[in-house]
């Protein structure tokens, strides 16, 4: 790839306004390590100026005021920290959380299990229990509000998008592509392959939380009967019957 | 409470803020109108902050009738308006009374037209603001049988006028290189500046397609770059090489290169500019287009001042007490935080 001729991390600016900190081009657990932990210490400083810090999957993004903070202060600031450790093996923020969801995967639910699983080479029953024992970090949250991207998973889920969109998936379809899986807040198309169906909601108006995930939680995907995950809804309309537990610092 | 009841409205019409800056790391898209200047200008010319919100109409406007006395102004697009058949300028502010019926027509050029209410739509906040982002489930457009609230009015004066910054025939839009530009092969920006684009037929509150002839502008072998952050003004190419501008409805992240960022000053024109006209792109320094932004910054600061009473042909008034009293004239002793109706 053409960014590869960078050494990481790379500092540039985005905007009239913005500075994107990148610690790789592509995607991996001590990048995206790297990019929760140094936003987490770019919002302790709380350097006069920045406005916003936010993480995607590989970068970190300030948008700050340059009449308070000139550009290349911020960048000899950003430089600073970066020095301070090897962000690529720094602890995670705390205060993160452990979900776990019942899911069901494929069925008429989910109708791209199997094509996902035969892309992987796999069968069904092997793709279920590799994708039902995963536990994947939310990686960023992106694109609409409260959805997360989730990985990284093993390299056999490095299917590429489909060429054909998906008209509609449901909220909380579990999609996959890319090692990734996305689980959706909303009702939209996608060219990621819908694997699974659960009943969790990542955004909901009006809740005392809204959104309920951030980035570095961890879920884990847990594969139940059609029944139970009736029965999940129905007694738990917001999250499906999800649970959630601190992961200690 | 006064406010307007929607009679009849356009297929896009929908209440607009400033948006919601601040929320990316949840996945909230910045949104807010179309327009921001317009949004400013309505504000300046009711006398209160820019914060407030206002009705966005795409294209065409409607018809709307008042539920108690209200001041309205009129920005962005310029579209046909009258009240209760009386033509009223545009880029003005005005009084309604209790019934009388405001009729908004098509955009005679631009897209976006705004209708501002003295206290600003007072609808639901959401997730920090009251923009409509359909796309987020936030909010809804507006139709026929909607009411429209007024906030807390605390001024009367109406009867402004201002000279609007014409944004509606295209023209050259600055941007700086960003984060992607050097994906991108230095003859490719160099086309890309150099080259005439029309503004086609693909767009909407989230970004707005460039045509051009001749080759496209495709990255330099880039399709596996990481998804990244999206900012308001980034020109996206797809996988054939044909450049989007990104408004500020777009998501949060996108994974189609980038070449460069037009300069947040310059959006009103990319939204307001109509299927087929003319736009082209100017690279500008880092350094140019902070001095550049600062100055419309300025500028927006200033239009307060910029508003100045209606000029008005004496002739044409049929009567002339009702002039005056829109005209804003208070006594010495009224209330200026009395938000009665001026009636």
């Amino acid at each position: 790839m053409t960014q590869s001729r960078f050494s990481f991390p790379i500092i540039r600016s985005a905007g009239l306004n913005g500075m994107l900190v990148t610690f790789a081009d592509a995607l991996s657990e001590p990048s995206n390590r790297a990019t929760l932990a140094f936003s987490e210490a770019v919002k302790t400083r709380g350097w006069p100026g920045v406005q916003e810090v936010s993480t995607s999957l590989a970068s970190v993004f300030l948008r700050f005021e340059h009449e308070v903070l000139r550009h290349e202060a911020l960048k000899d600031l950003l430089w600073g920290l970066l020095a301070e450790q090897d962000w690529q093996q720094a602890a995670l923020p705390a205060g993160r959380r452990l979900w776990r969801v019942p899911t069901v995967f494929g069925t008429e639910l989910a109708p791209q299990l199997a094509e996902a699983a035969d892309a992987a080479g796999m069968t069904e029953a092997q793709a279920i229990d590799s994708l039902g024992s995963a536990r994947v970090r939310v990686l960023t949250i992106g694109f609409a509000p409260g959805q997360p991207y989730l990985g990284p998973l093993g390299a056999e889920w490095n299917l590429p998008r489909q060429t054909e969109l998906t008209p509609q998936v449901p909220v909380g379809a579990l999609v996959l592509a890319i090692s990734q899986f996305v689980l959706f807040a909303t009702t939209a198309p996608t060219g990621w392959r819908h694997v699974g169906q659960t009943g969790f909601r990542g955004f909901q108006l009006g809740a005392e939380d809204p959104i309920a995930l951030r980035p570095g939680d961890e879920m884990i995907f847990t594969p139940v009967s059609r029944s139970d995950y009736d029965r999940y809804c129905l007694d738990d309309c917001h999250f499906g019957g999800a649970s959630q537990e601190e992961i200690p610092a | 409470m006064s406010g307007l009841k929607t009679l009849r409205i356009g297929p896009l019409a929908s209440i607009q803020d400033q948006g919601r800056p601040g929320q990316l790391q949840q996945g909230v898209s910045c949104s807010g109108a179309a327009d921001l200047l317009a949004l400013a200008e309505g504000a300046a010319l009711l006398r209160q902050g820019a914060d407030l919100a206002a009705l966005e109409m795409a294209g065409i406007g409607g018809l709307f009738e008042a539920t108690g006395g209200l001041r309205i102004a009129l920005t962005g697009a310029p579209m046909q308006a009258s009240l209760d058949g009386e033509p009223l300028a545009w880029n003005a502010s005005h009084q309604m009374q209790t019934g009388q019926k405001l009729e908004i027509g098509a955009a005679r050029k631009g897209v976006y037209g705004y209708l501002h209410l003295g206290g600003g739509i007072d609808s639901e906040v959401l997730l920090g603001a009251r923009s409509a982002h359909l796309m987020s489930g936030l909010g809804q457009l507006v139709a026929a049988g909607d009411l429209l609230p007024c906030g807390p009015d605390h001024s009367r004066e109406v009867g402004l006028g201002l000279l609007a910054e014409d944004r509606f025939q295209g023209g050259a839009l600055r941007i700086v290189e960003g984060f992607q530009s050097d994906l991108f092969d230095a003859e490719v920006r160099a086309r890309f500046a150099n080259t005439a684009f029309k503004r086609g037929s693909r767009a909407n509150r989230m970004g707005v397609e460039m045509i051009s002839d001749g080759a496209g502008f495709a990255a330099a072998g880039q399709l596996n770059i990481l998804s990244e952050i999206i900012l308001p003004g980034d020109v996206q190419m797809t996988g054939d090489g044909k450049p989007f501008v990104l408004l500020r409805e777009a998501q949060t992240t996108g994974g189609y290169p980038r070449i460069g960022t037009v300069l947040p000053c310059d959006l009103s024109k990319v939204a307001q500019a109509q299927a087929g006209v003319d736009l082209h792109f100017t690279w500008v320094s880092l350094e140019e287009g902070l001095a550049i932004q600062g100055k419309h910054e300025a500028l927006v600061k200033a239009l307060p001042a910029a508003c100045k009473p209606l000029l008005r042909d004496p002739a044409s008034m049929q009567d002339l007490l009702s002039y005056q009293l829109v005209g804003g004239v208070v006594s010495a002793q009224a209330d200026p935080f009395d938000t009665g109706d001026i009636t």
